[in-house]
């Protein structure tokens, strides 16, 4: 089982607190990836929330190819770029790539004034020609391009990686009030970068883990829904895209999402008030090919940072929230929790139910939104 | 010049049933010849030799040949009376002494033509019995990483829609304090049991079989809360079940003949449930092409009234007259039936699964007024009280490659699941009729339908191997596909229905025992990754993955 985390905080806070959190969650051999997203950048990237952020990694000839894009794309105007620095060590067990990037653009002229609709669909626009223009030739792989967003994902040991990034050394270089992790253990070793979470796509953010048993039902119905719904590496990556169709796309509010998904039992929504039940009625009709089927635990990210967490409907899988008022976690295992929050009261811990989205504010407030 | 043997002269082994018969076992009681409704059997006398011992004064053990007449039972071999293999006569005799077997050397097919005219039965097609659904096993099993569930344990979901479903795009949604309403009038859309009772007439039926299946079927809802709907087939039904709350478990047919709809347009004023839904019926997976045919032998007193008909043979058009394109037919036969239950009641549509059928479907799907809430296919091993012969064996399509055909062809146009789909034709062929649903459905279908089955469970008992299949000739050797009122008595009605509702709680058991280890508690509409095929080209066809 995949093991994923995420903290919310008040002050910004360095991956390595995420490192901390996912280390004593490993368990098995494989231990097959790593990735991270962070939100809201504090740090070197502070100055630049409101500039779009492309974070990849590339061969040499990779890093050409990207920079005549962009380009050509009109963004012309590399403001920032961070290399991470690496540190390189014997028995390094990743497959590591050649370089990795973080840049920050200035919008071209056209898009500088326009409102954020068009912006956020040149952004996609922009990811997805660049992901298809690497893939063809494998010279590397484009993780997210969104303002306030840094993704890194890689194969291999987590820790490792970890360490080769040097992001167990707490700095405050690197910083953000929201992270998003997985530590990937996978029994499936022909896997790519981009099968490995937190997805991102258009503000949202999200991590699973377990199965999706509805996969090929999920990946059929979603396939003609977005032009933003592509590559399906990962089972996963279904729940981040019914999460944007319902709620960036048809701009349902968030406990939808959970009726969509994870649909109550008839016998339960037919001893509801009339109102209610045609509403959920028609929900399960219209969107039963986005249903779940378990078994898997959810954690998202919205455009407005609100962080949250929900299961499948029978709870198959672990998750915990815990919070000591600043910083919030939810981890798969309350072990991790331990590690980072020790002073928390542990009896305040929310283990959240099959029915419920626990969600997380950004002044750490917790909502909890029961399905009924 | 007379024949020195007359080889044209039928006997016994010209036919598909020989019958075994053991005088010495025999008592002669005549159960057998009173029971077989076909008249395949007589007494006749038969000349026995025997030898005496008729002693004399100089030869006290002396022998004589002597000969003496026996009453014996007889086959008739005669193409009017033949036998049919139905096994009454075994059924009735108290004494083994009878019973019909198969004729492997059977020249039956080949001359029984009196008058040059087509063989006509009822049944399925006895040529195409293999099977598609049984080259695909369930193999995606869950197990570590996504636990099987517990069939006990957990709550299974079911029920699958029918009517007509709107994108969420299409919803008529207001949120008010992030609650959504559904303001403004939306398609009718009922969720029930993914397995139909399929279209089974009364008249094609006895009536005392069709109150049997809906005896089960309102019990199974009552009592067990299993949503399971049936169709009425052609042909209308009693006005008091059309007048009882009842009706809301009836799904009404309507054919090309019309026949019986007079009746319940007439009834509506009183009707205290609307009906489960209306099905248009356009063709039949066992005759494609062919109309409805009811012959004059089963158009007893009781079925006039119902259709409102003269006693003939009952042809069905084997088109709707004045339809002729599928936009008319959305347009007029739907809007109209629509209209009659002032768009409460969801329409579906039937058709004999051919190489056209997903552009039909694909043309329904695009239908701008979303009027047409079914898309039942029927395959060509479906069932059927009469038919030409040729029509059974060697007319129509397999039903599962269409369905997967339209399935894919809805996904491809991000439309999977608005009109739903339902596969007919050969479903519980073998018995496994959870099993077949549950593979139908993985590859797409919503749900199944099926008939034959239901009525083998309250007696039938022709196969597709040629036993029996006489349903058109009213003299149906269980009482269910006759009206004959003595025949009819041969059904009791309560274990009938007593045999339907056990074997569809067996039924549901199955299904939630198939749907526990892929660890699914709603129907896997469309989870084909589930399934796997042990042919490679069925593998290929349905996009499942071959293995062996
Ligand atoms: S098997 Fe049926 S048809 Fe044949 S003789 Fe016996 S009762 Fe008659
Ligand atoms: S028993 Fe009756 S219903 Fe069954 S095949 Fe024979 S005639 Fe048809």
């Amino acid at each position: 089982m995949c093991r994923i985390g995420a903290i919310k905080s008040l002050n910004p806070i360095h991956p390595s607190m995420a490192l901390t959190l996912m280390l004593s969650q490993q368990k098995g051999h494989d231990n097959s990836g790593f990735a991270i997203v962070m939100k809201d950048l504090y740090g070197i990237f502070e100055p630049y929330k409101d500039k779009p952020l492309l974070s990849y990694s590339c061969t040499e000839k990779g890093k050409t190819i990207i920079e005549e894009f962009m380009m050509e794309k009109g963004f012309s105007k590399k403001i920032f770029r961070w290399e991470p620095p690496v540190k390189p060590f014997k028995g390094m067990d990743f497959a590591k790539m050649p370089f990795y990037g973080f840049d920050v653009f200035n919008y071209p002229d056209n898009l500088m004034n326009a409102p954020w609709e068009t912006k956020e669909d040149a952004l996609l626009d922009t990811r997805l020609e660049l992901r298809k223009l690497l893939e063809e030739t494998g010279d590397g792989f484009v993780f997210s391009f969104w303002p306030d967003v840094l993704t890194l994902k890689e194969i291999g040991n987590p820790n490792h990686i970890g360490e080769y990034f040097d992001l167990w050394t707490k700095r405050d270089d690197i910083l953000s009030k929201n992270i998003v992790i997985q530590y990937r253990q996978n029994t499936n070793y022909e896997i790519v970068r981009y099968a490995a979470h937190p997805f991102f796509l258009q503000g949202y953010t999200l991590c699973a883990n377990g199965e999706n048993t509805f996969y090929v039902k999920n990946k059929e119905c979603q396939k003609s829904l977005h032009k933003g719904y592509i590559g399906f590496e990962s089972d996963s990556q279904c729940f981040l895209y019914t999460l944007h169709y319902i709620h960036h796309e048809l701009k349902w509010p968030l406990p939808y999402y959970k009726h969509v998904i994870t649909p109550l039992p008839f016998e339960d929504i037919d001893k509801m008030e009339a109102e209610k039940q045609k509403s959920l009625y028609k929900i399960r009709e219209s969107l039963a090919h986005l249903e779940i089927n378990g078994p898997n635990t959810i954690i998202g990210l919205l455009p407005d940072n609100l962080m949250f967490t929900c299961c499948d409907s029978k709870k198959l899988r672990p998750v915990v929230v815990a919070s000591d008022g600043v910083t919030t976690v939810i981890t798969s295992e309350v072990c991790g929790v331990n590690d980072v929050l020790p002073n928390r009261d542990p009896e305040k811990d929310i283990y959240p139910n099959e029915r419920e989205i626990v969600a997380i504010t950004n002044d750490m407030e917790i909502k909890r939104w029961k399905q009924q | 010049m007379e024949a020195t043997v007359k080889i044209n002269e039928i006997t016994q082994n010209d036919l598909d049933w020989k019958i075994c018969y053991d005088s010495e076992r025999c008592t002669r009681c005549g159960k057998c010849i009173a029971t077989c409704t076909f008249n395949a059997l007589e007494m006749q006398v038969e000349k026995r030799a025997y030898t005496a011992v008729e002693p004399e004064l100089d030869n006290p053990t002396a022998h004589k040949r002597k000969f003496k007449a026996v009453p014996v039972v007889k086959q008739i071999s005669d193409l009017n009376h033949k036998c049919v293999g139905c096994g009454m006569c075994e059924k009735v005799c108290p004494n083994e002494a009878i019973k019909p077997e198969r004729n492997i050397d059977s020249r039956e097919a080949l001359i029984n033509h009196p008058g040059g005219s087509p063989i006509k039965r009822g049944g399925r097609t006895n040529l195409s019995t293999e099977r598609t659904l049984d080259k695909i096993k369930v193999g995606r099993i869950s197990q570590m990483t996504d636990p099987s569930l517990d069939a006990q344990r957990h709550t299974f979901d079911l029920k699958t829609p029918f009517g007509r479903i709107l994108g969420p795009e299409e919803l008529p949604t207001k949120f008010i304090d992030d609650e959504m309403k559904i303001e403004g009038p939306t398609p009718p859309v009922r969720w029930i049991y993914p397995i139909i009772i399929g279209d089974m007439s009364i008249g094609a039926l006895s009536t005392r079989a069709w109150e049997a299946i809906c005896i089960a079927t309102a019990y199974l809802n009552e009592k067990h809360g299993i949503q399971i709907r049936m169709c009425s087939g052609e042909g209308g039904m009693p006005i008091k079940l059309l007048k009882s709350k009842y009706l809301k478990y009836m799904i009404l047919q309507i054919a090309s003949g019309h026949f019986g709809w007079n009746r319940i347009i007439k009834a509506m004023p009183e009707m205290v449930e609307d009906p489960a839904g209306i099905l248009i019926k356009i063709g039949q997976g066992a005759k494609p092409g062919d109309g409805g045919l009811l012959m004059a032998a089963k158009v007893a007193k009781h079925i006039q009234e119902i259709r409102g008909v003269p006693k003939s043979d009952l042809l069905s058009p084997p088109n709707h007259q004045g339809l002729y394109s599928i936009e008319e037919s959305v347009q007029k036969m739907f809007l109209s039936m629509n209209a009659a239950f002032q768009f409460r009641v969801p329409v579906a549509i039937k058709v004999a699964a051919s190489s056209s059928s997903v552009s039909v479907y694909n043309n329904l799907l695009r239908d701008p007024y979303h009027i047409v809430g079914g898309f039942f296919m029927d395959g060509i091993q479906g069932g059927t009280g009469a038919a030409h012969q040729v029509s059974l064996d060697h007319t129509g399509h397999p039903v599962i490659s269409k369905v997967r055909d339209a399935y894919l062809a809805a996904t491809a146009q991000g439309k999977q699941g608005r009109i739903p789909l339902f596969a007919g034709g050969g479903m519980g062929m073998t018995y496994d009729l959870a099993a077949d649903a549950f593979k139908a459905i993985c590859l797409g279908a919503n749900g199944i339908f099926a008939g034959k089955i239901f009525i083998q469970l309250l007696g039938c008992i022709g196969n597709d191997n040629g036993r029996c299949n006489q349903c058109n000739t009213g003299l149906c050797p269980t009482g269910i596909c006759t009206q004959d009122y003595r025949l009819v008595q041969r059904l009791d009605i309560d274990k009938g229905a007593e045999a339907i509702v056990n074997y569809m709680l067996n039924v549901d058991t199955e299904l939630k025992k198939m749907m526990a280890p892929i660890g699914n508690s709603s129907l896997p509409v469309g989870r084909s990754d589930a399934l796997v095929s042990v042919d490679k080209d069925i593998a290929s066809k349905l996009q499942i993955p071959f293995v062996c």
